[in-house]
């Protein structure tokens, strides 16, 4: 029996969900998603509000003349137009280096950056608003080439230069050669992580202007506060962050894009104001996938063991730093991929030039690296007789075994697990086309355009290692409070659930920790500590051992209440089931009866163990953990018109202890569809700097037609270092399953495909 | 493009007409004739639930009926659905007695962001109408309109099925909806 649970005001708990770690609960904001009536960050309204719009740059480069506001202002309904003169704070923001400005002030350097916002009574009246606003430009040759930014041969387009980061790591005896050397160029683009909940924000001012609350769709509320507050002029404190209900989030979502501009709007009118994006402002107005050309030279034993790997990284930053220097680090240091490789010289640029700004995206510089080392391993594969399986299995990384910048891996690593586990799931049972023989099933589908006979079945494979958590010194600790009274406990803190389930996940530990039912989840919001990013598969080891610090601490707390109430040693204590019990007695005391009319609370923070920097060689203990993932690709390809069908993907993965396996699923299947849209279809097209597809007719997104058949094997090995022994499972799928299916393409086809998303006249021509 | 300083205001035009909306007669009063029919169920009838997402037509978050036809609430202006019957997410079931579809796509784990996830209910509610039975193959096509970037897709095929045959084995041919 379940005792009714009290609900906090603004909580999402259900309280007739049950469910403990290693069971798959429903979301306790299933039932309101399904219904409508979740409430997300577009949803949100106040008495009296504004609509909010942007005025964006149209040229990729170039300086501004002047700002002619007269005729703006001459339309009903428009209570105020801001620019750079009026960000009474700081003029810049950024996540790492605080070199984006609020409003362009002087030069525009892309497509689609803010030179003003307007307010008014309604969407329309702030679009022609926007265009009665009169920027007169001086047009400049867009720097666009990132190779030009590595020779320096552009004059630099920011005051901060036009290279973000430089990184080489050198390792072991550079002058060993193999018996077997294959080298390649490989290219990725751009991609966007398109969720489909656009950038939303309310923003309502305290009277007098002395703060603002702002509630916004984020996936870090702590680092979004520290920025906002400083652009404008005001103390953290004074700006108070609620987490809007979030549309997904993959990484756009970490570097500031509206919430500046809300804040200000409202502060200036006095009243609350309303930002929507639309799809096209969406595109410009977060940062992307960095697109990359990367160099990669294997070295290896005629039987195929690798001796040596060099590689050179040039990837395209766009205008600002955002997570730049972060992405390339994370890419270089994952040249090898998840194989051992004792010697290597690795180059690494990330440069900044007149495209979109370029940040995080699921992946993090890793899906760059994994796309060329995979592809190296197959020409090294063939270059030595052996088969995809074959090459990487003599290869595989294991515990103990260094990365090539000298850091052991101390986690739990079951690569060979991994690729053994994935060989042996089925493949696909139909022939092509289908048994029945539907022409809908084959490539090009409801355009009946292939021919069956025509059509060619391809198998290609990718594996993958994917560091877990921040990297580089950064102490990205997570905070959590529980208050347990008359069975119920209640949780705190301040993690962006995006969508991922953390809110499930977090209930399920506070009753396997605590023994109750009835878990209350409160408002997500900065009035606890940070909780740190949504990002980096991150949050079930960080806030999830946050939730479970305190947790612990708060039954610590109720053995101590209990044992001293019936004289035993709180250490003889223990939860079994829904009660305490005396491991070395009768004692047996249901936990919502020694809880009545009692309150415990703690609050926790959970830190990771420290990480280092790397040293001008590339060499340092710069990563806290690691997770691998293996997959393997089966597609049909019709080789006349360039047509791909994804048809299968096996998986296997390594995510040290399935938590939730039904979510552990929905993370696997929906980060395979981001591999598949990058091997086929995803691709942020730019022309001299101009986005040409920035919508979603243009712009592909997989749909339940283009989506391949899962079989997925969970491998669960508990990491010791990890705090419920999982590892993060959000990243992984959508790393190795793009260079597995363009693998299984060239299989296909017998042509060296080496850039991604592979197009229609790749396979053509 | 015309002076904008001399266009008529897009808000205050005094014009009313009259919605059909889960079952109820809303008037709108006040609206710009240029407003979809998203806009003004959204933030004239207070109906968030539908959800927009692309405006244009390709992502499904605003599906709707109209007359029974599923479409795009974001395609459709709101000024040429007078007389006709709406029905959006608000009005498939009532608050916390979710509809054998929406109780599906919780428990089958289809569900991560939810954004797209109203427009998916009425799309799977209109397929499963007219075709009670569908194949997966007919699942994939008939929901190809509507995009999920969180999910896969896999869990929710799961869960069309699972309504599929929870419907056969109880004998109950079709949901029933407000209209």
């Amino acid at each position: 029996m379940s005792t009714t649970a009290p609900v906090a005001a603004g909580s999402v708990a259900d309280p007739t969900i049950t469910g403990r770690l290693g069971d798959s609960p429903t979301r306790p904001d299933g039932v309101a998603k399904v219904q409508g009536s979740f409430a997300f960050s577009g949803d949100l309204s106040a008495d009296g509000f504004l609509w909010g719009a942007t005025l964006r740059s149209p040229h990729p480069y170039a300086r501004i003349v002047s700002i002619d506001l007269s005729a703006a202002w001459k339309i009903n309904g428009v209570e105020a137009i801001i620019t750079a003169a009026d960000v009474p704070g700081k003029a810049t923001y950024g996540l790492i280096s605080q070199d984006q400005p609020v409003f362009a002030a002087e030069y525009v350097r892309f497509v689609g950056e803010p030179v003003a916002a307007v307010a008014g009574n309604h969407p329309d009246t702030c679009r022609r608003a926007l265009e009665a606003i009169v920027v007169t430009y001086e047009v400049l040759e867009p720097l666009t080439d990132p190779e030009r930014s590595v020779d320096g041969s552009f004059p630099p387009i920011h005051p901060d230069g036009n290279v973000f980061r430089h990184q080489r790591i050198v390792r072991g005896d550079t002058s060993v050669t193999g018996d077997v050397v294959v080298e390649g160029d490989y290219e990725i683009g751009m991609q966007d992580q398109a969720f489909l909940g656009l950038e939303a924000a309310l923003a309502i001012p305290d009277p007098g202007g002395a703060g603002v609350e702002l509630y916004v769709a984020t996936q870090w509320l702590h680092e979004d506060r520290h920025q906002i507050a400083a652009c404008l002029g005001l103390e953290d404190e004074q700006v108070r962050l609620t987490l809007g209900g979030v549309g997904g989030a993959f990484g756009a979502r970490e570097d500031i894009s509206l919430q500046v501009h809300t804040c200000l709007l409202a502060l200036r009118t006095g009243r609350p104001v309303r930002i929507a994006y639309s799809r096209e402002e969406s595109f410009l107005g977060h940062v992307h996938r960095h697109p990359a050309r990367i160099w990669m030279r294997h070295h290896a034993t005629a039987d195929g063991k690798i001796v040596k790997i060099e590689a050179r990284f040039v990837m395209d930053g766009g205008a600002y730093a955002s997570t730049s220097s972060a992405v390339l680090i994370n890419a270089v240091t994952h040249t090898q991929g998840p194989y051992k490789c004792d010697n290597a010289v690795v180059d690494g640029w990330a440069v900044r030039t007149n495209n979109l700004p370029c940040g995080a995206m699921r992946g993090f510089g890793v899906v760059q690296a994994c796309f060329a080392h995979e592809g190296q391993m197959d020409r090294l594969a063939a270059a030595c007789g052996l088969d995809p399986v074959g090459i990487r299995l003599r290869n595989a990384m294991e515990t103990g075994d260094r990365l090539i910048t000298g850091q052991v891996i101390e986690n739990v690593a079951p690569v060979a697990r991994c690729i053994l586990e994935t060989a042996a799931l089925p493949l696909p049972d139909e022939p092509v086309g289908g048994r029945d023989g539907d022409p809908m099933r084959l490539p090009g589908g409801a355009g009946l355009t292939a021919d069956r006979s025509h059509i060619r079945r391809g198998i290609g494979w990718g594996v993958a290692i994917k560091n877990l958590m921040y990297s580089e010194g950064f102490d990205d600790y997570s905070t959590a409070r529980c208050i347990l009274r008359d069975g119920v406990a209640s949780l705190k803190f301040a993690t962006s659930e995006v969508g991922q389930g953390f809110v499930t996940i977090a209930g399920q530990i506070a009753r396997s920790v605590l023994g109750v039912d009835d878990v209350v989840l409160e408002p997500i919001d900065t009035t606890i500590g940070s909780a740190g990013s949504t990002s980096a598969s991150r949050q079930t080891w960080m806030s999830g051992g946050a939730v479970d610090g305190a947790c612990r601490l708060v039954r610590e707390q109720l053995f101590a209440h209990v044992g001293a109430l019936h004289g035993i040693d709180p250490l003889r204590l223990a939860i079994d089931g829904r009660d305490v019990i005396d491991t070395m007695g009768e004692l047996r005391v249901p936990v919502a009866e020694a809880t009545a009319g009692v309150t415990f609370e703690e609050t926790f923070e959970h830190h990771h163990r420290p990480t280092e920097d790397l040293d001008e060689d590339g060499q340092g203990n710069c990563h806290t953990a690691f997770a691998f993932v293996a997959h393997r690709a089966v597609v049909d390809v019709d080789p006349e018109l360039g047509l791909v069908k994804v048809v299968q993907i096996a998986t296997a993965q390594d995510i040290g202890r399935a938590l939730n396996p039904l979510s552990v699923l929905g993370q696997i299947e929906g980060g395979i569809a981001q591999g598949v849209g990058l091997a086929v279809m995803e691709e942020i097209i730019q022309t001299d700097g101009r986005v040409r597809n920035a919508n979603f007719t243009d712009y592909l997104l997989p749909t339940m037609l283009d989506m391949p058949d899962v079989v997925a094997s969970l491998i669960e090995e508990p990491d010791p270092m990890a705090p419920l022994g999982a590892k993060g499972v959000g990243e992984p799928p959508c790393i190795s399953s793009t260079p597995a299916v363009v693998a299984a393409i060239r299989d296909a086809i017998g042509k060296d495909l080496t850039r991604t998303p592979v197009r229609p006249s790749d396979i053509v021509f | 493009m015309s002076d904008a300083t001399t266009d008529a205001p897009p808000v205050g035009t005094n014009q009313i007409y009259t919605l059909h909306v889960n079952g109820e007669d809303r008037d709108v009063s006040d609206a710009w004739v240029g407003e979809s029919l998203l806009y003004v169920l959204r933030e004239r009838l207070g109906l968030m639930g539908s959800k927009g997402a692309c405006e244009q037509g390709e992502c499904g978050s605003c599906s709707v009926l109209v007359d029974d036809e599923l479409v795009c609430g974001c395609l459709v202006l709101a000024a040429s659905a007078t007389g006709q019957r709406i029905v959006t997410i608000e009005g498939i079931a009532p608050v916390g007695a979710p509809s054998d579809v929406q109780q599906a796509f919780v428990d089958a784990g289809a569900v991560q962001c939810g954004f797209c996830t109203p427009g998916l209910i009425m799309a799977t509610h209109a397929l499963l109408d007219r075709s009670p039975e569908p194949s997966e193959y007919e699942i994939r096509e008939e929901l190809s309109g509507n995009v999920c970037r969180c999910t896969g897709y896999g869990r929710i095929i799961d869960a069309v099925q699972r309504v599929s045959v929870a419907r056969r084995a109880s004998g109950s041919g079709s949901s029933e909806v407000a209209s």
